[in-house]
């Protein structure tokens, strides 16, 4: 029966859909698949090892992060948000969009800002909640429609950038399997094909966010 | 000395931090799991600091070990020596935007290193990433403790979570060793042609979007999909790897951006801001996560012939 060999497919996906722990589905789909195919125990254990030790560039990245620790218990992250603080006189889906290019800015660079927590709650969020209100107060309805753009900014900022930078987990996971399947490819260019749906994510998203301002300008 | 030797030494360079993070989970009285982490941290240093020195089977083992850990919850980030706000915030005030330099060389460095030298780009991101660490600890004048405690808090803090990615590509080697990859393309190529360039494309990110939704995660797709569907479908019939991979992966993420099961990005603001509607922040990506969907077939499609 050689469809039994699909048995770690069906783990991966269905330990990752009932949410229990990831690192040991994953070990348990990579035992599973290697043993229904008529491996020994030993040669499974061997390949398990081989591939893990082939595998050590995709973890590369620890090697950044040192350093960031260093940038940010030196005040990096103040640093973001005294100057993202400045920004005034715009309507909330500018605001939204400046931090857009931020967002994708800083995640070229691997600067991992925490988004959620770091920006939209304290400061993007209350941003474009004061902008929007200029010319009418706010219903209920509104102020989550802004929580939630704010919020789907950031994943978009933060998604489609992330892998312009070439020591991401993600490029390197990209390289190491392809390598795995048997298909060399550079992590430089990983990056460089990556750039177009950086640009028009950014495009198409800006165009969203400044459709976004005509909800709150309709005069009653 | 040739790249991958070179490589080894950031590989040592790279145990030597996780064992860092080892030392202070041990010592990390708060943590209800600290032996447990203390071990995690420390198979995984030695590994990548001694592990080409050991057979593949002890490694293989190790694994497996550490699958076991997890599965009983004895690997836990514990207590983190916080940052101290009040400093932070003075040299805030002092650096300003040079705060940012470092993470800049350490960008730019890499993929110059990658692209003039013949060292390759791991080997860029290790040099690079050594040298934008001086250049910050010159920068905001760090000494050896605070940036060994820098260190093993931002180790720690990455958690299980970290080791991921490189497990999924164990995953992955796997399942190209079991014939996974050409049975998932004989199943599918029964219903869908193989050598349709377009059909190909369609049902890689399609299948991209769907099973990050189920899982919750792009990167456990990503090692599924692309060896059942990308290579077979795509690669083999002349597509180029790179584009496959790097437009696949954002495929993914637009199935990142329409399911409740990726709780971090989707789930995790409607908690922190209170909101009303529960799937509130998936309803405003849903529009924009269907039209780059089209968009990336398209690009792929166009890139990768």
């Amino acid at each position: 029966m050689e469809y039994l060999r699909l048995i770690g497919i069906i783990i991966i996906i269905l330990g990752f859909a009932f949410k229990l722990d990831t690192i040991a589905v994953v070990v348990a789909a990579a035992l599973a698949t290697g043993l229904v195919s008529g491996m020994s125990i030993s040669h499974v254990l061997t390949i398990i090892g081989k591939g893990f030790m082939d595998n050590r560039m995709v973890s590369l990245f620890f090697l950044t992060l040192p350093m960031i620790g260093v940038v940010e218990s030196h005040g990096m992250k103040q640093a973001a948000v005294n100057g993202i603080s400045k920004i005034k006189n715009l309507s909330a889906g500018k605001i939204f969009n400046l931090y857009l290019a931020i967002r994708e800015i800083t995640d070229a660079f691997g600067i991992a800002l925490s988004g959620q927590v770091q920006f939209i709650r304290p400061l993007i969020n209350p941003m474009a909640q004061a902008a929007a209100s200029v010319k009418h107060p706010l219903t209920e309805k509104q102020v989550d429609l802004i929580k939630a753009r704010a919020a789907a900014t950031d994943n978009f900022g933060n998604f489609f950038a992330q892998n312009l930078f070439i020591a991401s987990s993600g490029v390197l996971l990209m390289a190491s399997t392809m390598k795995s399947l048997g298909h060399n490819v550079s992590t430089t260019s990983i990056v460089l094909y990556s750039i177009p749906v950086a640009v028009i994510t950014f495009v198409i998203v800006g165009y969203y966010n400044i459709r976004f301002d005509k909800k709150f300008d309709i005069d009653k | 000395m040739n790249a991958n030797n070179i490589l080894e030494i950031f590989y040592v360079l790279m145990g030597i931090i996780m064992i860092f993070a080892s030392i202070e989970s041990f010592r990390d009285k708060d943590n209800s799991a600290r032996i447990g982490t203390g071990l995690f941290w420390l198979i995984l240093g030695l590994i990548f600091a001694i592990g080409r020195y050991l057979p593949n089977l002890v490694i293989g083992l190790l694994i497996i070990f550490i699958g076991i850990l997890s599965l009983m919850k004895q690997i836990k980030v514990g207590k983190l020596k916080e940052v101290n706000k009040e400093l932070a915030e003075k040299s805030a005030k002092k650096l300003g935007g040079w705060l940012f330099f470092p993470s800049i060389i350490l960008a730019v460095l890499s993929i110059l290193i990658s692209e003039f030298t013949k060292l390759g780009g791991q080997v860029g991101i290790g040099i690079a990433s050594v040298v934008a660490l001086i250049v910050a600890m010159i920068l905001s004048k760090a000494d050896a403790k605070t940036t060994y405690h820098d260190s093993e808090r931002m180790v720690r803090s990455v958690g299980t979570a970290g080791i991921l990615p490189q497990l999924l590509a164990t995953l992955g080697v796997i399942f190209t060793a079991s014939g996974v990859g050409d049975i998932t393309a004989k199943t599918i190529s029964g219903i869908f042609p193989v050598g349709n360039h377009l059909l190909g494309v369609v049902l890689y990110c399609v299948a991209m979007v769907i099973f990050t939704m189920i899982m919750g995660n792009a990167f456990a797709a990503f090692a599924v999909i692309t060896a059942g569907i990308g290579v077979p479908f795509i690669v083999a019939q002349g597509g180029n790897a790179a584009v496959v991979a790097a437009i696949g992966m954002t495929s993914g993420y637009c199935g990142t951006l329409m399911t409740p099961m990726a709780a971090n990005f989707n789930s995790l603001p409607v908690a922190l801001m209170e909101m009303k509607d529960n799937l509130g922040v998936i309803k405003q990506q849903v529009p924009i996560a269907l039209s780059l969907l089209v968009i990336q077939i398209i690009l792929m499609y166009f890139l990768a012939f």
